[in-house]
């Protein structure tokens, strides 16, 4: 069961405010989606390896030449706050 | 068909044809595009009045779903958290297109970030099925099917992460493929569950379907898990005498609308009658699809969609606090429901002690779905299913019963699972409504997928059935 304190554990996790009235919502649907998720623990995965990608693959090389990549401007040009050809972020300490 | 089309533009004028488009999108009630890229598309168009190239595409116009890179043309994924971004490259598959001379017309709505079966949780408000406007189109390329399905563009892509192209395919009545994972480069599709999703086309007929995927198949060095392979138009027009499909039972009775199962029936019969023999086949985990599909792809995308904190574009609101506190605020103004609960359930499956529980677990049960349907394609050379259960149902109906949207796709994910390619193609009607028929292959078995496609095509009417779109 999913509590109202482990969605607000999670959303801390996750980096997303919740509101208040968003949480009781969240606990009920949480539950009942997990509750349908529970249907795995029927299936015996015993000596069942699990699949991250479903084709094979080999590892890629490359020679490690520089290449062009976007110009300063071009990868600022985005950002909605920015400083002396920096991105400015909130204050990390 | 993009053929005649080919046929017609040098002849007349593609800047008139993409006009005309243009006019009866601006005039339309369906919502299907987001933004347009008249300046752009014009400037090619006129472009190629003056001197035709000999592109694949040279002259037609496309339109592209919202969540694939386009330079200089808006790129938002229907959320409010992206709004006003504008990629500096184009995705693969832009790349491609333009070679070929194919010209972008603008983008399409989607679910947010893909996340949904109907379009309805996009940030630009819904999009309506042509065939009846109080109906979902289906998702999450919703605006693709729809703009091609109204006669608003003559083909789409849109992106597939457990049925987001075969979904509104089936419901607007027209041809939609999830190609093989790797055969498409992903290289600048904003990614949600990376393991799971391919870029496919969304046309009206199969063979626009196979031209399309010549164009945007094929190796990319800045895609890791891209194929060495490319896609060929050979078996696309031998039949299907000889075919041997399967009948997977868990995609058959109960669940089932009658209308839609009797509609499949009638397109397996019509294979048979083509020269197709079929046989039931055993799809055994198939009821554990689902959850394990929705476990997977919501991890995916709490990983995925960290990278949304305002910083290098995007939204930002507010003064400035510290990290956390401002990140948070963005997030939570940014992102609409759906997302939210995708990112939180995945976080929570991820978190310490729950990991081996749910993400673990499902990645196993992976692995038994894809043995299923390798073990299947030792009997047989496709499997044929309806690709939804339902025809597509009320705008709001399911919206705020995020469990039963998740239902719906109970016959797309497990392609995903395994990485397999399956097209959909209109097969008859329950009602009014269109009805799509699932033909899935084993991996890189698109030729024995299409090629069936082509050929039950030929022989039915379904796809030349248009709605009137007033």
């Amino acid at each position: 069961m999913i509590t109202r304190e482990d969605v607000e554990h999670i959303s801390w996790l996750a980096s997303i405010k919740i509101e208040e009235q968003e949480k009781d919502e969240f606990v009920e649907q949480f539950n009942s989606i997990l509750d349908y998720f529970h249907q795995l623990d029927e299936v015996d995965t015993e000596n069942v390896e699990p699949t991250y990608r479903v084709v094979d693959l080999e590892n890629v090389f490359r020679d490690d030449v520089a290449c062009k990549s976007l110009s300063q401007e071009e990868s600022l040009r985005n950002a909605p706050r920015r400083e002396e050809g920096y991105f400015k972020s909130p204050r990390i300490v | 068909m993009l053929s005649e089309l080919k046929e017609q533009l040098p002849a007349g004028s593609a800047v008139e044809y993409l006009e005309k488009l243009f006019e009866k999108i601006e005039k339309s009630r369906l919502n299907a595009f987001t933004s347009l890229a008249k300046e752009s598309a014009l400037a090619q168009a006129r472009e190629f009045d003056k001197s035709p190239g000999k592109g694949l595409l040279a002259g037609v116009p496309i339109a592209i779903k919202e969540c694939i890179s386009t330079k200089g043309i808006e790129t938002n994924c229907s959320s409010r958290i992206l709004r006003g971004y504008v990629p500096p490259y184009d995705a693969h598959v832009i790349e491609r297109l333009k070679a070929e001379g194919a010209i972008v017309m603008g983008k399409t709505n989607m679910d947010e970030f893909a996340m949904g079966t109907s379009t309805e949780t996009s940030a630009f408000g819904p999009t309506r099925n042509p065939w009846d406007l109080e109906r979902v189109p289906g998702g999450s390329s919703g605006g693709s099917a729809a703009c091609v399905a109204g006669g608003e563009a003559p083909c789409a892509l849109g992106s597939d992460t457990g049925g987001s192209v075969r979904c509104p395919a089936s419901f607007c009545g027209i041809v939609g493929l999830k190609p093989t994972y790797g055969l498409v480069s992903r290289f600048g599709l904003v990614a949600y569950a990376n393991s799971l999703e391919q870029i496919g086309p969304l046309t009206g007929t199969v063979e626009d379907t196979a031209l399309l995927m010549q164009v945007i198949a094929g190796h990319d060095w800045r895609d890791s898990t891209s194929a060495k392979k490319g896609f060929s138009l050979e078996g696309l027009k031998d039949g299907v005498k000889g075919l041997k499909i399967g009948i997977p039972k868990e995609y058959f009775g109960e669940g089932v609308d009658g209308e839609v199962e009797k509609a499949v029936w009638n397109a397996i019969s019509t294979l048979e009658n083509l020269g197709a023999s079929w046989q039931e086949v055993s799809l055994p985990h198939t009821r554990y699809a689902l959850a394990a599909y929705y476990v997977i792809a919501m991890s995916e995308a709490s990983s995925n969609l960290a990278r949304f904190d305002g910083l290098r574009y995007g939204l930002r609101v507010g003064e400035d606090q510290d990290w956390h506190t401002t990140f948070s605020e963005i997030r939570s103004q940014g992102f609409g429901p759906e997302v939210k609960r995708r990112i939180l359930l995945g976080t929570y499956a991820l978190s310490a002690g729950y990991y081996g529980r749910y993400y673990l677990k499902a990645l196993k049960v992976r692995t038994l779905i894809k043995n299923d349907f390798q073990n299947a394609f030792k009997q047989v050379d496709i499997l044929a299913s309806p690709t939804m259960p339902i025809p597509a149902f009320k705008i709001g109906e399911r919206i705020n019963d995020p469990l039963s949207l998740y239902m719906a796709d109970v016959f797309t994910v497990p392609i995903n699972l395994a990485g397999v390619p399956a097209v959909s193609l209109p097969c008859g009607f329950a009602g009014h409504l269109p009805v799509g028929l699932q033909l899935m292959g084993p991996h890189f078995g698109e030729a024995a997928v299409l090629g069936a496609a082509q050929a039950f095509e030929e022989a039915t009417p379904f796809h030349e059935a248009r709605p009137e779109v007033i």
